[in-house]
């Protein structure tokens, strides 16, 4: 997907459907357009409608009733604005003034009889900024729902550890609601292909959607359940054509539909009703029997389709990379979706704790096939930079979770030779060989 | 190979990542003839690299074996020869996803240094983005063009050998983000600005002084840019190791119910035909010293004019 050159403002107006970015302040939230729908965003309501044909980044204001309205020029002078201009150098621990100027302020506009209307800085953002701030929005949804805490310091490595580009095959196994999915996806940019391997009924792609990636980029998203992952290895993968009670589907239809078919199929012999509106609703109640057993078969066959696609993606083994990111039990995630990879290719572990990733660890090394094994936390700290007043304010440490990274080999039989090159110290090493081969 | 695609098999003219052991890699260029010597004996090009599968194991001369790897921008990072201080991999991760990068941005880049970052920012806006990286210092300028050739990239990048401060990026209007890694960041500013398109972008400013963050911001703020942020990044590395932890002697077990047990209750693995004298833990202990200060990254957003 190519940026074009020419920068046409077509593009950057916002329409229905488009997934935004509503920002106040250093609040962020993302949320989709539609028509007369109504929105919730720091504890206020109101349409999106009167947004649709601006421009992203535009200020607006909610009036009574919760439409919209554009903001004046920010270059208006207004002591508001020039104090948002220095809002975000500012973070929070400042000296407090500002902060209550901001609030006189409000209540001073308010006084002067705006009735209703509360002046809201409203930005809605287009792509420029948009993937930190569907970072921030998305942080706080997922703390909210109590998912994994994955701080976007940590999601930076995983991208960047795990290689992700354009035109590779990665497999994905993640739990964050679709946000580790979506970054994927957006620096694969719609080439190559990406596998969603998924636990349950189906894959969840929330947060994905949000990333408003063009309906292209989808082509190249499969999904595998990990339930069918054996049977994928041993060979032993079904993808002939059933249907749901698993037997075989003949060129009838009578016996796809099942119990339906039989149950249309009795009224004939028993004694026909005299009663012709009965009669319309007997046919028409068949006609929807069938309806729907036609749609099951036609769902049945796409899915069974996605199925074949993916698993045609997996069997070669070839993938360029791995990155798992749940609340699973990581190590026989790894151990089991590794086997899908092709030597030397990166692969990354994410995990809110510590000690499953040190059993991953201790388990690459016993069996060997992995190389330049590490694991990391990433710290960050923000920093108010003002003349004079220039110090650190935030340091985020250790709920960022751990990540496990290496990079695959061509595997090894002979286990001795392995543990020679350990990259654990000498002494320990020693103790570990005992322990191995009691 | 190239380092914004994968491929199989290595062939001449490939740069590989030759894997001896742990913190032991180094980069070579493959030649039909050619030999490289390893801690483990020679290893030629001809039998031993073109044709097999990247990797690898690949047995040296001296029966030692090595692992050839195919390149990433990673793997260039801790490999590459060093013409300047490098950027690393925990700072680069950052820079890529807060300034958004992905296929098909248009970056601009000053200076080009020793091309640690420029290869990463190459990898992620391939196939359909471009770089346009400007380096003060002709040899190094020169250096960067001679590896972006050889790695097979030279076609997602152009190299300008001027001061951005003076002359800018050589383009206007076309940059989706611009990355500042230079001396003195605030006085390029105006040329940052007018490089990034007209409906807005992202600017990054790397320094190691925090005085000339301030200085930075300031400037910043001064041409209209927004978000302007400041954060440092450090990266703890775990070592994980297996220990044995001696167990206390409370003495025989007594009847009473306030006989200290002995550690038969813990979960752990115990050391074979040693008793119940020592239990093995798996644990990982922070290294002695943190990773060091690289420097502040500054973020910021132009917005649409």
């Amino acid at each position: 997907m190519a940026e074009s050159v020419n920068d046409s403002d077509a593009e950057s107006r916002i329409s229905f459907g488009d997934y935004v970015v509503l920002k106040r302040g250093d609040v962020f939230k993302s949320v989709q357009v539609e028509n007369k729908k109504k929105v919730i965003f720091e504890k206020q309501w109101f349409f999106l409608d009167n947004a649709v044909g601006q421009l992203f980044g535009t200020r607006f204001e909610i009036e009574a009733g919760g439409s919209l309205k554009l903001k004046a020029a920010k270059h208006s002078g207004d002591s508001l604005d020039s104090k948002e201009a220095g809002q975000d150098n500012r973070h929070i621990l400042d000296d407090g003034k500002s902060q209550k100027l901001t609030r006189d302020d409000i209540e001073t506009l308010k006084e002067q009889g705006l009735k209703g209307q509360e002046i809201v800085q409203q930005l809605i953002d287009n792509s420029t900024t948009f993937k930190d701030k569907t970072e921030f929005a998305q942080e706080k949804y997922i703390k909210k729902k109590k998912k994994n805490h994955l701080r976007y310091d940590t999601l930076a490595q995983i991208l960047t550890l795990g290689n992700i580009h354009a035109g590779s095959k990665i497999l994905v196994f993640e739990t964050c609601a679709g946000l580790v999915l979506g970054s994927v996806m957006e620096r694969m940019g719609g080439f190559g292909s990406v596998i969603q391997m998924y636990p349950g009924g189906g894959p969840t792609r929330a947060g994905m959607e949000s990333f408003g990636f063009p309906s292209h980029f989808h082509e190249t998203l499969h999904e595998f359940p990990l339930c069918k992952v054996n049977a994928l290895l041993a060979g032993t993968l079904d993808l002939s054509e059933k249907d749901a009670d698993g037997n075989r589907r003949s060129e009838s239809s009578q016996e796809t539909s099942g119990v339906s078919e039989e149950r249309s199929s009795e009224p004939q012999s028993m004694e026909v009703s005299v009663d012709p509106q009965e009669e319309m609703r007997r046919v028409e109640r068949e006609r929807l029997r069938e309806q729907k057993a036609q749609e099951k078969k036609v769902k049945m066959e796409e899915k069974r389709k996605k199925l074949a696609s993916a698993a045609a993606l997996l069997e070669g083994r070839n993938a360029d990379g791995l990155v798992i990111a749940s609340r699973f039990h990581p190590c026989p995630v790894l151990m089991g979706l590794l086997k899908f990879i092709a030597p030397s290719r990166p692969f990354v572990v994410y995990c809110q704790y510590r000690e499953p990733l040190i059993e991953c660890y201790t388990k690459l090394r016993e069996q060997g096939g992995a190389i330049s094994l590490r694991l990391t936390d990433s710290w960050l700290r923000h920093y108010q930079v003002l003349p004079n007043r220039t110090h650190p304010v935030l340091l985020m440490s250790g709920g960022g979770g751990y990540l496990l990274s290496g990079t695959t080999v061509a595997a090894d039989a002979a286990k001795t030779r392995n543990q020679q090159k350990s990259e654990e110290p000498v002494a320990k090493r020693l103790k570990l060989d005992e322990i191995s081969s009691a | 190979m190239s380092f914004v695609e994968y491929s199989e098999i290595i062939q001449e003219g490939d740069v590989v990542i030759i894997f001896q052991g742990h913190e032991s890699m180094m980069p070579i260029k493959v030649q039909s003839g050619a030999q490289t010597q390893t801690r483990y004996g020679a290893i030629r090009h001809s039998s031993d690299l073109i044709g097999q599968r990247f990797g690898s194991k690949v047995t040296c001369s001296k029966g030692g074996w090595v692992y050839v790897l195919h390149p990433t921008p990673e793997l260039w990072t801790v490999n590459l020869p060093h013409r300047t201080q490098i950027l690393y991999t925990t700072d680069i991760a950052n820079i890529t996803l807060m300034l958004e990068l992905k296929p098909g941005s248009v970056v601009c880049e000053s200076g080009t240094g020793s091309g640690s970052l420029s290869h990463s920012i190459l990898r992620t806006i391939a196939p359909t983005g471009h770089l346009h990286t400007v380096e003060f210092h002709a040899q190094r300028a020169e250096k960067a063009m001679q590896e972006f050739k050889e790695h097979k990239v030279s076609h997602l990048v152009t190299v300008r050998n001027q001061d951005v401060c003076k002359d800018g990026f050589g383009i206007t209007g076309i940059a989706d983000a611009v990355f500042l890694d230079i001396p003195s960041p605030w006085e390029a500013i105006t040329h940052a600005k007018s490089a990034i398109k007209r409906k807005g972008g992202r600017i990054c400013s790397f320094s190691p002084c925090i005085e000339q963050v301030q200085r930075t911001c300031e400037a910043l703020l001064d041409h209209g840019f927004e978000e302007i942020c400041t954060l440092e990044v450090l990266l703890r590395v775990h070592d994980v190791r297996t220990v044995t932890l001696p167990l206390p002697d409370f003495g025989p077990e007594e009847d009473s119910t306030d006989s200290c047990q002995l550690a038969s209750d813990l979960s752990q693995d115990e050391v074979p035909n040693t008793g119940n004298s020592s239990v093995i833990c798996r644990t990982a202990t922070p290294p002695r010293e943190m990773a060091g200060h690289t420097g502040y990254l500054t973020f910021a957003t132009k917005p649409r004019d």
